[in-house]
């Protein structure tokens, strides 16, 4: 479904990606894990076009997107911050996405906003909104198209634990249709009964990319993240030796 | 004025009557008399010559004796391009109702529609001057009158063309609601004295609309100077006055609403400077009262050069122009009192309609544009702005001296 | 490109800024009109507002909007949309509702008080000058990533383009006072939006001081008919060159 071919990114003298080159599948759900600076969000923005590679090609569906817009409509982006101008309202926010996406998806996925409660408060202006409402509001503009593909950006960040465990139950009812998702995230523990492959970035490269079923074999390790550490290590001493 | 004349004229036609010598003579188509010059011949002092309508191309008609000519319904004199076609020689001729086309030109000498040599008390009324070289031309002429004629030509350039009327060591003179255009000098004077200029237009000149020197003890009253390609001039004259003249829309490096070159001991009052690149300028010029005069959307209003002294300007209203007065030099002879500026940005805290503080009217950019011209293309920038507001509180470069103590708050009603 | 514009215009007339410029402009030619003895003289203390104040306020509420924008940027640029409708809304929507808030603040009242062509050709200048500043403010946005740098060139270029150049000109022209400097100035009027909307202003205000004394170049240049219709090409490509760039840049920049 999306494929990048050696895609390189410098900002400045820092490499944010070094030759990535990765595919996701459908169907799948892929934790993008790494330290802070790895390149995780580089990446996803790269997927968006909201980055330009310095080289390397990105593919969806096969077809480069390069200078292309239209692919997006088969993504839903939830960013790490969401902010949105502050005069608008909710309902103001969730219409004008309407309005932007008019036609790509004419089923629209509003379970997010009423299981959030967010209907409740759709006349509140974003301004006053606290960082965990603007992230429900993200969340539910990621899924309200129902698109292929989602890509979240620190999902449960600020997010209050009832939401939270709304939102993975939703990414699993969406991973179940078959779709492809994307999280980045720094808590390991909440992403263990969600995804179904790590991927798993240093310094702008792939550390390693493996189905979780294989990593869980390889390290002998059942959480998620124990199974990480101990493949970090494993690996960092054999490149060490 | 005219009547005045015709009455005079009529008495000395009665004494001729007496002497039973007087005579009208037709000429036309259809008259006694086929041309204009064989009536002459044959007219004697006092006669009266009727020309009815008709195109008449006679050379050079040399008027000598005193006749009433009168044109019926303005008969046409055409000069062919070639010739002069009146030239008045006698005394007390009038010349009424002629229209008068097509002079020719010379280097050589100067050819007109209408000539007055050595005469006095002659007439010129009514007349249509087209296309002559120069329109009336009079040199030795006293007590003359020039009165309601429309003089126009088709002047390309200053060289090729002659005067509207051009006047030339005469004397008394009196020249009144003339129209004249399109000539090289709408009025021209030199050495012209005692002479009265009232009510006439000259417009649309190839160079001045009035430009007269030496002639002193003249009054202009109520004439319009207006698009003159330079505007007016006048030169080398004392004790003239002008009152209630327009001098209007007159634009051009060259061209001044009016330039004064040693003028001395006169009076200018009343005046309308409307839309003149410079509205007056003066050089040389001493002793002169500008009172009432108003200066409307002028480029410069007044520029006085260093050389002017005791020139005294009050009560005048300065509304709208670019800049009020310009000068070339700090040495200040001349005095402002009471005038209106629309500049001014004083206070009045008595209410006795006098600003309390000075006002300067040079600004410190128009004395920088005095230097460079092409400095006038920052004007009205900010930087500009700020050397001038950063001028009028700490004055370095503007003549301190030139100011008016008692500025108007209100425009005079003129 | 129609739908977020619309959101863009929306979210900038609801921003309490533009109304406070409507009425600080409102307020301020109103009282330039009823304190000056004549309107004439209304006119030219309404100039400096127009030649100052317009590009300063435009050009710096612009710069933040891009900044304060970047996020909202960001979530369009993820929507399958193009980078260039989402740049060009955010530049019409601005200069929109920034010539929108010029012709309601100061253009009306001068439609009212002295509708002749002077006052006609400020009203266009001022709205000239308003789209110019917009763009050069996306341009600065797009430059500059860190907002206080931004915010800092944009200051810099109003600097620039209402008193530096101004300033440097007037130098050349005293260090060079003895050359034919006259086409020299015509090309130096191009440089900058503000002195070309100015002399076009100034030719309508100062005509008779304008004839005499800078020779047949700029009367036959800037008065004729042509003039005006090069000048205002110029202000064309002034809010044409800086718009283009910021959406070149920003069509590759990374966000």
């Amino acid at each position: 479904m999306i494929e990048t071919k050696n895609i390189t990114k410098k900002f400045g003298k820092l490499k944010a990606l070094d030759q990535v080159s990765v595919t996701f599948s459908k169907g799948e759900c892929v934790a993008l894990l790494g330290p802070n600076g790895s390149g995780k969000t580089t990446l996803i923005k790269s997927l968006l076009g909201m980055v330009v590679p310095d080289s390397g090609e990105i593919f969806f569906n096969q077809k480069p997107i390069k200078q292309q817009w239209a692919y997006r409509e088969k993504i839903g982006y939830m960013p790490q911050i969401g902010r949105y101008p502050d005069n608008m309202t909710i309902a103001h926010v969730i219409n004008m996405m309407k309005d932007i996406r008019r036609g790509s998806r004419s089923v629209l996925d509003e379970e997010l906003i009423n299981s959030f409660g967010l209907d409740k408060i759709l006349q509140k202006k974003m301004r006053g909104l606290s960082g965990g409402t603007t992230q429900k509001v993200s969340a539910c503009l990621a899924f309200l198209f129902s698109p292929d593909v989602l890509i979240l950006d620190e999902p449960t960040a600020g997010l209050d634990p009832v939401s939270s465990e709304k939102l993975k139950q939703k990414i699993l009812d969406e991973k179940e249709k078959g779709k492809l998702v994307l999280i980045t995230s720094h808590v390991l523990s909440e992403l263990d009964d969600l995804i179904t492959e790590v991927f798993y970035m240093q310094e702008g490269q792939v550390l390693f990319h493996k189905k979780l079923t294989a990593l869980i074999e390889d390290t002998g390790e059942l959480k998620l993240s124990k199974a990480i550490t101990s493949f970090i290590n494993n690996h960092h001493s054999l490149t060490v030796v | 004025m005219n009547r005045k004349i015709y009455l005079y004229f009529l008495t000395a036609t009665l004494l001729f009557n007496i002497s039973g010598n007087c005579r009208v003579l037709e000429v036309g188509k259809d008259k006694a008399f086929h041309s204009i010059s064989q009536a002459l011949d044959l007219a004697g002092n006092g006669d009266s010559i009727f020309v009815y309508p008709g195109l008449y191309k006679e050379r050079e008609l040399i008027i000598r004796k005193t006749i009433y000519l009168k044109g019926i319904n303005y008969p046409v004199i055409d000069g062919e391009n070639k010739y002069g076609v009146f030239i008045i020689q006698a005394n007390n001729v009038v010349l009424d109702g002629f229209k008068v086309q097509h002079s020719g030109r010379s280097e050589i000498t100067d050819i007109a529609g209408i000539m007055l040599e050595s005469c006095h008390g002659v007439s010129i009324t009514n007349n249509i001057l087209d296309d002559t070289n120069f329109g009336i031309y009079s040199q030795h002429a006293s007590n003359c009158f020039i009165k309601n004629n429309r003089i126009t030509a088709y002047g390309k350039n200053e060289v090729q063309s002659g005067n509207g009327i051009h006047a030339w060591r005469s004397d008394s003179l009196y020249i009144i609601g003339n129209t004249i255009t399109g000539h090289r000098d709408g009025l021209y004077f030199e050495f012209v004295t005692n002479s009265l200029i009232w009510r006439n237009i000259s417009h649309k000149n190839v160079r001045y609309g009035i430009h007269f020197m030496f002639s002193h003890h003249d009054t202009y009253i109520s004439n319009v100077f207006e698009q003159n390609e330079s505007g007016v001039a006048v030169m080398y004259t004392n004790h003239i006055k002008m009152f209630n003249n327009f001098f209007l829309d007159n634009w051009g490096a060259a061209a001044y609403g009016i330039l004064l070159k040693d003028i001395t001991d006169s009076d200018i009052s009343g005046n309308h400077f409307t839309k003149n690149t410079t509205a007056l300028h003066m050089e040389g010029c001493s002793r002169i009262n500008l009172y009432k005069n108003i200066f409307i959307n002028n480029g410069w209003a007044v520029k006085i050069q260093a050389s002017c002294d005791n020139i005294d300007f009050t009560k005048n209203n300065f509304i709208g122009n670019t800049f009020d007065i310009g000068t070339n030099g700090s040495l200040v002879l001349n005095t402002f009192n009471g005038n209106y500026w629309d500049k001014y940005e004083g206070y009045d805290i008595n209410k006795d309609g006098v600003g309390d503080v000075p006002y300067h009217p040079v600004s410190m950019y128009s004395m920088i544009i005095e230097s460079n011209a092409a400095a006038l293309m920052l004007f009205r920038s900010l930087i500009v702005t700020l050397l001038d507001k950063s001028e009028k509180v700490l004055p370095g470069i503007t003549p301190e001296n030139l100011k008016d103590n008692t500025p108007q708050m209100k425009p005079w009603p003129l | 490109m129609k739908k977020i514009l619309k959101y863009v215009m929306v979210d900038i007339v609801q921003n309490k800024i533009v109304l406070i410029y409507t009425a600080l402009l409102l307020i301020i030619s109103l009282s330039i009109f009823n304190l000056e003895d004549s309107a004439a003289k209304g006119m030219l203390s309404l100039l400096n507002i127009i030649l100052i104040l317009v590009p300063l306020i435009c050009i710096i509420f612009s710069t933040i909007y891009v900044y304060n924008s970047a996020e909202f940027i960001e979530l369009l640029v993820s929507q399958p949309l193009k980078r260039k409708s989402i740049w060009l809304s955010l530049f019409y929507g601005l200069a929109l509702s920034l010539c929108i808030a010029f012709f309601v603040g100061a253009g009306i009242p001068i439609l009212f008080y002295h509708a002749d062509s002077t006052g006609i050709m400020m009203i266009l200048t001022g709205i000239a000058l308003t789209i110019v500043f917009v763009g050069i403010a996306l341009l600065a946005g797009v430059l500059a990533r860190d907002k206080a740098k931004g915010i800092g060139f944009s200051i810099l270029l109003w600097l620039y383009f209402s008193l530096i150049f101004d300033a440097l000109v007037l130098f050349l022209l005293f260090q060079f006072q003895d050359y034919p400097l006259e086409n020299v100035m015509v090309v130096f009027s191009f440089l900058n939006p503000i002195d070309l909307g100015r002399i076009q202003i100034l030719l309508k205000m100062d005509i008779s001081a304008l004839m005499g004394y800078t020779g047949a170049v700029y009367r036959d240049f800037f008065g004729s008919s042509m003039g005006i219709i090069i000048s205002f090409l110029g202000l064309a490509a002034w809010i044409f060159l800086p718009v283009y760039f910021s959406l070149r840049i920003f069509r590759k920049k990374d966000l």
